[in-house]
């Protein structure tokens, strides 16, 4: 097959299959009897036509960075991470351990020991089957599949029998002391000219982009990056040249592990408050589609974040507004990740195939 | 715990069970075909909305059944064209599927019968219902047997027996047929198979339909047997507990029909924690009950429960020439 330039592989190979993905969506509303543009209108909208859209639409974005990255790292070690979840929900148990057993005096130290703890959880919820897989050859994807599950009923377990406060109903931890409260965008100097309603977007925010650079950093200009790169590319390759398979297996999965940690600190610390049953809700899957749409770079992850934090937002808006139920997102998600991820080759061919089209046109 | 109790779990085992064993043989033929398949609870889903919608408005539950296969082998036919026609990634593929399914699931039974996603519940002949074995009452005063046979053998909907009897269709297919050989010769090596003339693509394709009905009867059987009707999400995470019994059987059907009872028979437990605390003496949390399939699956794949080695093609595309 042909080769395309760098340009098209790099930003026309995910945005022919964003426009297959959107195409389709828009065949589905159409089919359950809505109007697709009506649906397009709602959410930009509801997402990106004011100060407060952008509020949550950048709070989605701040998770989904975390666990963008999270896959992102994995992948270039040649590790499929679908623990995301899993890992998302153990760090969200560090976020509130972290905030109910000690009393911080100001939230940003509760921020930096809750951002540890969060992150130290995930790692270890990820390291199990990263341990298994390079110390037993378990796959490495079935495995973080079934740490996903009993990490839902282990949190299924503390909420109802350990964490919940005495007299309370529903499964759920104690509110967080308000000391360890993270200001929101519109309480920041600066942003609050923007921002003049309460928004759940929050400081969490900064965290996530400096993560976004710490795995540019990491990756492309560390020897560890490059031992993970190369372990990815090429198993054998790595280990003629002295990089040990089983270190690079744990290494990117714990990092990863963190990074589905992190995202905790945005929707438990700083949006509920207290740790829920299924806090992470499906965020850590999404990070797969985050990942794949952004070419597993980080530039490429933060602005499939914000797509991303967008078709969130927008989707809440059309289930409000419009008779489309809010599960049209999951399907959005689902495409995506079909054709970026599945079906990219056929989406290379189409490309490949016009490019040779324009060629002979030049010849001629 | 009497006799009585015991007589109940296994019941609800054989009944739980069953669609475990529809969707873990739909993996077998998939995965020793040399095709990961981890949209199987995708499938189910979509067999389950299909089924259970044109079973209500029709009314009758054949119908339904067709309607649950079309669906499933839709999805099936997705997952083909993707990684064996453009090669593409199977594992994602499979994520991408299942993600399909849970929103589109929704997002039609919603348009059709606008009750927040889920279809109408069904009775009468929109529904598989009970069939009583011959003698299963005369039987019944034959100790210890006979209320075996009549409460737990006796008195299931026809896809519980329909699951079992493709047990042995399924080795029988895969052990003493032509095909059967060809299609785990695909799995292993799939140049072999090229080289003697056979299609790849056209095993891998085949394989990939046959995993699409079986796991269209499973999620038929959910909607029109199990249950009445189809509720959001309701194969719960079916097709991944399937997937871990499949790893569990190493890959063999007999050894599967053990895992998905095996399987089933803890969800049946995580069903009457109170039988388990008066057995064990210790209150066992519910929540670890239902970790338990996942748990006992991690332990097999670690290989502390005896190895399991997958089909050794498993996973890679086969490209032609290179």
């Amino acid at each position: 097959m042909d080769r395309l330039p760098k340009w098209a592989d790099v930003v026309l190979v995910p945005l022919v299959s964003l426009i297959f993905a959107a195409a389709i969506s828009a065949i589905v509303i159409k089919a359950i009897g809505q109007s697709p543009s009506e649906a397009l209108k709602v959410m930009v909208e509801g997402s990106l036509m004011s100060a407060y859209g952008w509020g949550y639409t950048l709070y989605y974005t701040t998770s989904f960075i975390f666990t963008g990255l999270a896959v992102t790292i994995a992948f270039h070690a040649g590790m499929f991470n679908i623990g995301g979840e899993g890992q998302a929900q153990l760090g969200g148990l560090g976020v509130a351990l972290a905030c109910l057993l000690i009393p911080w005096p100001h939230w940003s130290v509760a921020l930096l020991a809750a951002s540890l703890s969060a992150a130290a959880f995930g790692a270890v919820w990820a390291a199990v089957p990263a341990y298994l897989a390079a110390r037993r050859g378990s796959h490495i994807v079935i495995t973080t599949i079934m740490f996903n599950y009993i990490a839902a009923a282990l949190i299924v377990y503390l909420l109802v029998d350990v964490l919940r406060p005495a007299g309370q109903m529903d499964p759920a931890t104690a509110r967080f002391p308000k000391t360890v409260s993270l200001p929101t965008l519109n309480q920041i100097p600066g942003f609050d000219l923007f921002f003049q309603k309460e928004v759940p977007a929050n400081v969490t925010l900064f965290i996530a982009l400096a993560a976004a650079w710490a795995v540019w950093l990491i990756l492309w200009r560390t020897r560890l990056g490059y031992q993970l790169r190369a372990f990815g590319k090429s198993e054998p390759a790595a280990r003629y040249a002295g990089i040990n398979p089983a270190k690079m297996i744990m290494i990117s999965m714990t990092i990863s592990g963190a990074l589905a940690g992190l995202m905790s600190v945005n929707n438990v610390m700083g949006e509920a408050e207290r740790l829920l049953q299924n806090s992470s809700e499906g965020a850590g899957f999404i990070g797969i589609a985050v990942a794949l749409m952004g070419r597993n770079h980080p530039v490429g992850v933060v602005l499939a974040a914000v797509l991303f934090g967008f078709l969130y937002q927008g989707g809440a808006e059309l289930g409000l507004w419009t008779a489309i139920p809010i599960e049209l997102r999951i399907v959005v998600q689902g495409l995506v990740i079909l054709f970026t991820g599945a079906l990219d080759v056929m989406v290379r061919m189409l490309l490949v195939w016009l490019f040779s089209f324009g060629r002979k046109r030049q010849v001629a | 715990m009497d006799y009585g109790t015991l007589l109940q779990i296994l019941d609800s085992t054989l009944r739980l069970g069953t669609p475990l064993l529809f969707a873990c043989l739909a993996g077998l033929f998939s995965e020793r075909a040399g095709i990961f398949d981890i949209g199987l609870e995708g499938k189910m889903l979509m067999a389950a909305m299909c089924s259970g919608a044109v079973a209500f408005l029709t009314g009758s539950v054949w119908l339904g059944l067709l309607a649950g296969l079309a669906g499933s082998l839709v999805f099936a036919g997705l997952h083909g064209v993707a990684s064996i026609t453009f090669r593409g990634n199977q594992l994602i593929s499979g994520v991408a599927l299942n993600f399909l399914a849970s929103g589109i699931t929704v997002l039609v039974a919603q348009r059709l019968f606008g009750q927040g996603g889920r279809t109408p519940p069904l009775d009468g002949a929109a529904r598989f219902n009970e069939i009583t074995l011959p003698f299963a009452e005369t039987l019944r005063p034959v100790p210890v047997l006979g209320p075996l046979y009549a409460d737990v053998i006796s008195g299931h909907a026809l896809l519980v027996y329909v699951a079992i009897l493709c047990v042995p269709l399924t080795w029988w297919v895969l052990y003493r047929t032509r095909f059967g050989l060809r299609l785990r010769a695909v799995g292993e090596n799939p140049a072999a198979v090229d080289t003697a003339g056979v299609s790849v693509k056209g095993l891998r394709f085949a394989a990939v339909g046959i995993t699409g009905l079986l796991c269209g009867l499973a999620g038929a059987y959910m909607a029109t047997a199990l249950q009445a009707g189809f509720g959001r999400e309701m194969t719960a995470g079916r097709g991944y507990i399937a997937l871990a019994a499949l790893i569990f059987a190493k890959w063999r059907p007999w050894q599967a029909l053990g895992a998905c009872m095996l399987f089933g028979f803890f969800q049946a437990l995580a069903l009457r924690p109170d039988v388990v605390t008066a057995v064990v003496q210790v209150k066992i949390p519910v929540p670890f009950l239902d970790a338990l399939p996942y748990i006992l699956t991690v332990l097999v794949l670690a290989g502390f429960v005896g190895k399991a080695i997958p089909p050794r093609a498993g996973g890679e595309p086969y490209v032609k020439e290179r």
